[in-house]
């Protein structure tokens, strides 16, 4: 069946959006749809913004009941975030986050990671599905003649910094869905076309061929960073991405839940004690405070209640304050100092922002990881496009500018011109259905192919000394920027696998080395320019040869149409023309 | 509380019968003579009057006889509107609505009564601006002169009320008008009637 809409999703770490544009007729316009869900026990709301959070029922609660089916025991959405605070054994968060760490098996039930005894945990896999199910029933919801997703192009967003183990991942929890007429698209990207989309063709006026976008995308839990040069190609305007920085664990829930702390430190030295219950709800109240004393320049503090729990409101309920100061020292100082432009992240664990698991970022300070990433580049940028529900504060914004703005000027650089952007929650949703148009001709297409490039580990040969491992070098499989549908030229090593048993190798990834061409081998690397990632695994079938047999080949790497990486190894003496086997990516944990 | 919805259903006459006749002790003996005299000669040749007073003794009856702990059983019938439940189940939620109005402020600091109206005043603010879109009447400043060329049911008028339009006088109230609300839907088991469900924690 042919498809008449493009369907834009942003499967976000905490909230997910809809967006769909025409692929039929002239109309490019596109727009969000709205997602039902369940609001609280028994209501349905619906919103344009999915919380990304599964709740499951438990015996006592009646069914939680959609339109669509009467016998649910799961929710997702408003509600499923609404009991995470109350039930929190029985919450699924930050899904995306576990889908892209790689020290875990992701296809092995583990979520919710302290999951009460009647629960049987799901795979970071079957949670992203479970959302991405939701979003289509919410579709049919609101596009009842449309009929499913499945029947759509859908356009799917990740961040640039996500693996391609993890863009495999959820390529995987798509086809799950159903959705078979897939494609992945960054989330910097997608920004960048909802601004396009946005400004019509007036999007030429504001970029001139030689600008640098950058683009500063910072959600709920993840802080991405992309550059996009627009260029001169035969005489017209295209545009690049040229890099991306590495994955960071660090979003808006750490800023919240780092106020929440110094407020709840204020009230413990007043002999109050607060129980989990009540950091959650300060840390939603120290949400909405932080906005208004980021909105208003004039308000000196903001009152910080906690309300009692029981129903005696008023002389129960706990009255902190959160002051202008203690917002510019912990979010301004804490989040986005003044830093040199030489400043690179701390590595140092803090214990303060970790939770049990996933690798948040050790470094609070967004302006290091910014300095760190444009350190790497020659060429600064000229423009800046902000996203993210974080950036919506002027002031978060403005702090942004000015320390970016004293980098460039130290380098006799101009300052970046400001790209508006609209609606910050839902520009990569609707930049994605746009982007979905893009791949019918219907508009410009922004270049960059994928953004890191792969390395496979090969041991030294060297003779056995007790206590000291056997150096490793790096073989460049896949170069940085490889287009969909190209292939790397084949590297001259040979690798050698025994038939009928598993090989594991060493796979590695860099956002850093963009020259190195397939075949290049490294010896030594700097630290922190290439990430080492889950093994990658190759079982050579014995259809043919001998079990035990020693087969030597090569790795081939080529980018699907859908936007993730293949890897396959070649037979170097082929048995049957075009002998080859697949190499699967992230098989587990390391 | 019972008693005065299970009255509602009936007819003001009746009502008021109904009424005096729940606060029996405030009805004088004079007054109850003078009461039985009318009713029994209504009961006999008011048919629908008879026909009520049977309906409302029947009731009285099965109220009697039901047991303490489920009044809603009764209440349910006669139950308001849902809208309504559910708009105090979200200024509950939200706001802690019911909370607040419920406890008895007297013996409190206005302190701690500020402290919980914060709680109160963000929290039903926010379900009120997320379900319903409400907008002043009148967009002068409160203490303008305004001149009213026609009457009109959402400007009430006060103070020296006489003559006929045009109506001079100085704006009180911007008064509200709700232009938009929507409720959120309710799907499967539900009871409308619980606006805060209570807690047990394990």
């Amino acid at each position: 069946m042919t498809a008449k809409l493009v369907v834009g999703i942003d499967l976000g770490t905490t909230h997910s959006a809809l967006a769909v544009a025409q692929l039929e007729g002239t109309d490019e316009r596109v727009s969000a749809l709205p997602i039902m869900q369940l609001v609280s026990a028994g209501a349905l709301g619906e919103s344009p913004l999915l919380p990304s959070f599964l709740y499951f029922g438990h015996e006592s609660e009646p069914a939680l009941a959609l339109p669509w089916d009467a016998e649910r025991r799961f929710a997702v959405g408003e509600y499923a975030r609404s009991r995470g605070a109350e039930a929190p054994e029985r919450v699924i968060s930050s899904a995306k986050s576990w889908l892209s760490y790689g020290g875990v098996d992701r296809r092995a039930g583990m979520l919710p990671l302290n999951a009460a005894q009647d629960i049987e945990k799901i795979s970071p896999v079957e949670a992203s599905f479970r959302l991405l199910d939701h979003l289509n029933e919410a579709f049919r919801a609101a596009r009842p003649e449309a009929g499913d997703l499945a029947e759509q192009e859908v356009v799917l967003t990740v961040p640039a910094s996500f693996d391609a183990g993890a863009r495999d991942l959820t390529v995987e929890a798509a086809l799950a869905a159903g959705f078979d007429q897939v494609a992945l698209l960054e989330e910097p990207q997608a920004a960048l076309y909802a601004w396009i989309e946005q400004n019509g063709d007036g999007w030429r006026n504001h970029l001139r061929a030689g600008d640098r976008v950058l683009v500063v995308d910072i959600g709920g839990g993840t802080t991405d960073f992309s550059l996009i040069d627009a260029v001169e190609l035969d005489g017209s305007l295209a545009l690049q991405r040229v890099a991306v920085g590495d994955h960071i664990l660090l979003g808006g829930d750490n800023m919240d839940l780092a106020l929440a702390h110094v407020v709840s430190q204020e009230l413990e030295a007043q002999g109050k004690e607060l129980d989990r219950f009540q950091i959650g709800a300060l840390s939603h109240a120290c949400r909405s405070a932080k906005e208004k004393l980021l909105a208003d320049a004039e308000l000196e503090s903001v009152a910080v209640v906690l309300p009692s729990r029981g129903s005696q409101l008023i002389g129960g309920s706990m009255r902190g304050e959160l002051r202008r100061e203690q917002v510019e020292q912990y979010l301004l100082e804490g989040f986005f100092p003044r830093v040199a432009a030489t400043e690179v992240p701390k590595v140092r664990p803090r214990a303060g922002l970790k939770q049990v698991g996933l690798p948040y970022a050790s470094d609070p300070a967004v302006t290091k990881h910014l300095a760190a990433f444009l350190a790497q580049e020659v060429t600064p940028p000229s423009a800046i496009l902000f996203n993210g529900g974080v950036l919506k504060s002027p002031k978060l914004r403005a702090r942004l500018l000015d320390t970016l703005n004293g980098w460039l000027a130290e380098r006799g650089a101009p300052a970046v011109r400001v790209l508006p952007g609209e609606d910050l929650d839902l520009a990569v949703a609707r930049g994605a259905a746009y982007y979905g148009l893009v791949r019918h001709g219907r508009g410009l297409r922004i270049r960059g192919g994928t953004a890191h490039a792969y390395y496979v580990g090969i041991e030294s040969p060297m003779p056995a000394l007790p206590g000291l491992e056997p150096p490793v070098f790096a073989l460049c499989v896949a170069p940085f920027g490889m287009e969909e549908g190209s292939h790397a030229a084949l590297p001259p090593q040979e690798l050698y696998v025994v038939v009928g048993e598993p090989v594991t190798f060493r796979f590695f990834g860099s956002t850093a080395r963009r020259t190195d061409a397939a075949g290049t081998v490294l010896e030594r690397w700097r630290a922190g320019e290439l990430a080492e990632l889950p093994p990658i695994e190759l079982t050579l079938p014995p259809s043919g040869r001998a079990v035990g047999e020693v087969v030597a080949v090569q790795l081939q790497a080529s980018v699907t149409a859908i936007g993730t990486l293949k890897l396959e190894a070649i037979a170097q003496t082929p048995l049957t023309p075009d002998e080859r086997w697949q190499i699967e990516l992230s098989v587990r944990g390391a | 509380m019972r008693r005065a919805l299970a009255a509602c259903g009936l007819s003001s006459g009746v009502a008021i019968v109904e009424s005096e006749a729940m606060s029996g002790s405030s009805v004088s003996f004079v007054g109850r003579v003078w009461l039985a005299w009318v009713c029994s000669f209504r009961v006999l040749f008011d048919a629908r009057f008879a026909a009520r007073v049977a309906e409302l003794k029947r009731s009285e009856a099965e109220r009697a006889s039901l047991p303490p702990a489920a009044p809603m059983a009764v209440a349910r019938t006669v139950l308001p509107e849902e809208g309504a439940l559910q708009l105090l189940a979200l200024l509950q939620r939200e706001g802690r609505f019911v909370d607040f109005v419920e406890q008895e402020v007297a013996s409190f600091s206005d302190a701690d009564i500020g402290a919980a109206a914060r709680v109160v005043h963000e929290g039903c603010r926010k379900a009120l601006h997320a379900h319903a879109r409400v907008v002043s009447i009148r967009s002068e400043a409160e203490g303008a002169r305004v001149t009213l060329d026609n009457a009109s049911a959402d400007v009430k008028l006060i103070g020296n009320v006489a003559g006929s339009a045009p109506f001079r006088g100085v704006l009180r109230h911007r008064g509200w008008r709700v232009e938009e609300l929507s409720l959120p839907k309710r799907v499967g088991v539900y009871d409308a009637t619980v606006v805060a469900a209570a807690e047990l924690e394990l």
